[in-house]
């Protein structure tokens, strides 16, 4: 990964010193295992903050949200198809950004990775294909594909969808079964799925941060922050939590690229991706949409074609 | 001060006494992480854990809570006036607690019970509770409690602190209430206190080696408020934040909340809920405007209210027990410890 | 133990309509339990949460003054949820009232002059203070009183039927404005609240008090009027809105810096926010 970090050093220091743009945005080391922080970098100087590896799960796209300057942003796949859905959404201008690419091997899961141990783990590192995991009086090393984030093991497009630089040569993409999950609920029988999400979403403590690390969510007033009228309850009463999580979900409907931001910014560790990727399946099934992919194309949701598989718009 | 040991073959048998005189709470592992709940009549608290995922506080300040209720029926004689409801403060024991959790109830005492204003439920709950403290001898690498003014062995809040030797407890018995406890409990075997009081030193020295990190708040208290308001560290500070609410939510010295009414038909009731300075709805006016409308100015008041306006007001430290889990369970790994640093060495 | 989250019960006694808008209502409330009177004992500049069931609360500042024996009164604007639906309220309906709230300064007033400054309807409280001053009882603690009150219109302005008493008397020196109008039947003044400052407000010195309450923009202008014609920091009171819950310093949402707007507030002298974060 260490090549990966000079090269995004190296483009941003140059982009930086032709002023080509104002703000490099990027992730730094991260003062814990398994976290690095999003961070801005103004001056060729300071370029030497920027690291990479499979730490980086957060989505950057989300920090793009209005701003106003000449901006280099580094983009895995996700975050780059999460840029094109800013870019239709009028959230952020093509002009204004310069996209530094990154071909991407996947994310690891920190919650997975924590759970493998009983002790605590006090340091992490990796190589191209391996994890080592080090604590008081263990250290392993783990095969790198075992401990990906869930979307990350099932991701087809690794590869940035649209980028002005590269920090590394393009990867091959896999080919997987992306659903297996979503089939496995949909089998359920009605009173199946009800306990099976209400165990799902029972430790949750409306902190929002599902919704917060999602650059998709950025309304301005979010339904649930709503007073007049207000559509849903303040509380944790789990009606209130269920209506929260399942609106949610549906507002990404046709948005959302699995990038899994949501899953792994949630403090109790609920997997809340699998409301998102029934929709996304949904979306790919019905409509053969994969959001974020082009620049020249509007979500499905808010557009008309005429063999539309539901007649009641006819 | 008195001692006594438990053997831990007598441990379950204590407990079994305790439980029709107490709601016994403990941590208990649920999803590869440790939460405190109530302890069914036998069950006992899984105390190999480093510290739960969650703070106790809720046991005291539940994130919902029902204030009042009322009546919307004008049939009814006393309809639209709000009813207090009987809740239950029977006694209850927190078993386990670390005594950084126990710590910040001491903290967050100050704003809950004021000479001015009490707030009934939070102290009613506070005072009905034993706080049965287990010693920390296994830190995580994120606790700095050390050096926010507690420690794994910090007795501040505790009624009794249990110290794990192998095959029993040495129970340092700190209070009367904790007295009580012990008694209902049926343990009885008392211990020396000069040789416990050495042996619980010993583990404390251990235990307080182990915590490898720090921060420093000597410079604080005489810094101006207003520069490190105006500090230009904010933006860096602030920049990967998402303004969720979980450093708030998972903080147990966090007390802030919302009210809201909740109607059901003809009936309702007035509940709060737990709030965070990182909202914007936080701070909003009813006119719109918004004295915190930025993401930094949400995140500024998060640190300035812990690490200097607690410390002008109360005089004496910052609000902030060391626990670190802010800093574990942050999405985006902003980390306290950092800006604390940042703000005692600010020379602007 | 009692519990400072429990409202009085109160009835609306009367509503009356005070501006062409619309938006400001004043609600006369009395207490059910007569006890709660007692209880509720308060001073101008003081405010209250009102309580509807199945709304929530709201601050508001109140308007009558501890002198008015057998009601408490509050005029409420338009803006959210609970003031939308007091405004559909009729007489006779129930509400609750948590208070009296917030510090007053009348320790420091008394003997001094007293310079109020008030626009649009944040006059609530100043109206309050004018009325507690001019209390027979009281007009003797306070040396000279000017009122300088402005709103947009003429028929924006709140308590009108009081002004025109008040324009009467000789024990207060009354300068209304507004910031426009063509009615030629007004007779008092034309000009924003801080130009009327300079030209009527009198000098500062240690025996004077500026009183002033009213939207941030007027509040900016007039402080460096207040400063040109000599009043000293600590000796301008200015009282502070912010988003409120508890109102008891509790629920955390309302401070700047260390001090809670509810409770340490809601009046700072200007010399106190010098020292205080510009978060207001």
């Amino acid at each position: 990964m260490s090549d990966y970090t000079s090269k995004i050093k190296e483009i941003s220091e140059r982009l930086l010193k032709e002023e080509k743009v104002e703000i490099i945005i990027g992730f730094r080391k991260g003062t814990v295992p398994m976290m690095n922080e999003p961070c801005f970098v103004k001056t060729p100087e300071d370029v030497k903050e920027l690291v990479w590896d499979s730490n980086c799960g957060i989505n950057l796209a989300n920090y793009l949200t209005g701003r106003k300057e000449k901006i280099a942003i580094i983009a895995k796949g996700c975050d780059s198809r999460n840029i094109v859905t800013h870019i239709i959404e009028n959230k952020i201008k093509r002009e204004q950004l310069l996209i530094i690419g990154v071909p991407c091997k996947g994310m690891i899961d920190k919650n997975k990775i924590t759970s493998m141990f009983e002790n605590e783990i006090m340091e992490v590192s990796e190589d191209k294909e391996n994890i080592t995991v080090k604590g008081e009086g263990f250290e392993k090393t783990l095969n790198k594909n075992d401990v990906l984030q869930e979307n990350c093991k099932i991701c087809v497009h690794r590869n940035p969808v649209i980028y002005d630089e590269l920090a590394a040569d393009l990867i091959d993409e896999q080919k997987v079964d992306r659903y297996e999950d979503v089939r496995k609920i949909e089998a359920m029988s009605p009173e199946e799925k009800w306990s099976y999400f209400d165990d799902l979403l029972s430790p949750c403590i409306r902190c929002y941060a599902c919704r917060n690390a999602c650059p998709l969510c950025y309304c301005p007033t979010c339904f649930v922050d709503e007073s007049m009228p207000q559509w849903v309850g303040k509380s944790i009463d789990p009606v209130d939590t269920r209506t929260f999580h399942l609106l949610r979900a549906y507002h990404c409907a046709g948005r959302c690229t699995d990038c899994g931001a949501c899953e792994r910014a949630c403090p109790m560790g609920i997997k809340v991706r699998l409301f998102t990727k029934k929709l996304e399946k949904d979306c790919l099934e019905l409509y053969g949409w994969q959001a974020g992919l082009s620049l020249n194309e509007r979500p499905p949701l808010d557009t008309y074609r005429p063999d539309d598989p539901e007649d009641f718009i006819k | 001060m008195r001692f006594i040991t438990i053997d831990k073959n007598s441990w379950a048998n204590g407990l079994e006494n305790l439980y029709g005189n107490y709601r016994l709470f403990g941590p208990v592992k649920n999803n590869n992480q440790h939460f405190f709940k109530e302890l069914a009549k036998g069950e006992l608290p899984d105390f190999n854990y480093l510290n739960t995922r969650l703070s106790p506080k809720s046991l005291v300040f539940p994130q919902t809570e029902i204030m009042f209720e009322f009546s919307l029926d004008e049939n009814d004689e006393q309809h639209h006036i709000l009813k207090e409801i009987n809740k239950d403060y029977s006694p209850r024991a927190l078993i386990g607690i670390r005594p950084c959790d126990a710590a910040s109830f001491m903290l967050v005492k100050r704003n809950f019970d004021t000479p001015e204003y009490k707030d009934n439920y939070w102290l009613h709950a506070y005072e009905s509770t034993i706080f049965a403290g287990l010693a920390c001898d296994n830190p995580c690498n994120t606790c700095f409690c050390t050096s926010a003014g507690c420690g794994p062995f910090h007795e501040d809040g505790l009624d009794l602190l249990l110290v794990d030797e192998g095959d029993k407890f040495i129970v340092k018995i700190l209070t009367p209430k904790g007295d009580n406890f012990i008694n209902s409990a049926g343990w009885e075997t008392e211990a020396d206190p000069t040789a416990s009081e050495k042996i619980i030193a010993e583990m404390q020295i251990k235990a307080e080696e182990k915590i490898a990190s720090s921060v420093s708040t000597d410079k604080l208290k005489n810094k101006s408020t207003i520069k490190l308001y105006d500090g230009t560290f904010w933006d860096d500070i602030a920049f990967a934040c998402i303004n969720c609410g979980t450093c708030t939510y998972v903080c147990p010295t966090c007390w802030c909340f919302d009210i809201q009414d909740e109607v059901t038909r003809n009936s309702g009731i007035r509940i709060r809920n737990w709030d965070s300075c990182m909202y914007p709805l936080f701070t909003l006016h009813g006119t719109g405007y918004n004295p915190r409308n930025t993401k930094m100015q949400r995140v500024r008041q998060r640190f300035m209210h812990k690490l200097k306006y607690y410390v002008d007001k109360y005089g004496d430290g910052i609000q902030c027990v060391g626990c670190g889990r802010c800093i574990r369970l942050c999405p985006v790994n902003i980390d306290i410890r950092k800006v604390c640093d940042i703000m005692n060495n600010y020379e602007g | 133990m009692q519990n400072p989250y429990l409202p009085y019960p109160v009835r609306i006694d009367e509503i009356i309509t005070e501006t062409e808008d619309k938006n400001l209502k004043t609600f006369k409330l009395v207490f059910i339990n007569p006890e709660d009177e007692k209880k509720f004992s308060y001073m101008p500049g003081q405010f209250a949460e009102l309580s509807v069931a199945g709304k929530g609360e709201i601050p508001i500042g109140i308007a009558s003054s501890p002198t008015e024996k057998g009601f408490i009164k509050f005029t409420v604007n338009k803006v959210g949820l609970v003031t939308t639906c007091l405004h559909s309220m009729k007489p006779g309906d129930i509400i609750g009232v948590r208070g009296p709230l917030g510090c007053h300064p009348w320790d420091t007033l008394k003997g001094k002059s007293v310079v109020i400054i008030g626009g649009g309807f944040a006059f609530t409280t100043l109206r309050s203070s004018i009325v507690y001053m001019l209390d027979p009882l009281n007009r003797k603690n306070f040396k000279d009183i000017h009122v300088i009150y402005g709103a947009r219109s003429p028929g924006m302005l709140l308590y009108r039927n009081e002004l025109a008493a008040w324009e009467t008397r000789d024990d207060i020196k009354m300068h209304i404005t507004v910031d426009g109008t063509d009615d030629p039947e007004w007779k008092y003044n034309v000009g924003f609240v801080p130009t009327i400052t300079e030209q009527k407000a009198p000098s500062g010195d240690s025996d004077t008090f500026a009183l002033i309450c009213g939207p941030p923009i007027m509040i900016k202008f007039t402080q460096p009027v207040l400063d040109k014609l000599g009043h000293a920091h600590d000796h301008i009171i200015m009282s502070l809105e912010m988003r409120m819950k508890c109102g008891i310093g509790i629920c955390g949402r309302c401070n700047i810096g260390k001090e809670y707007v509810c409770k340490d507030g809601p009046l700072f002298t200007l010399a106190e926010l010098n020292n205080m974060p510009k978060e207001y």
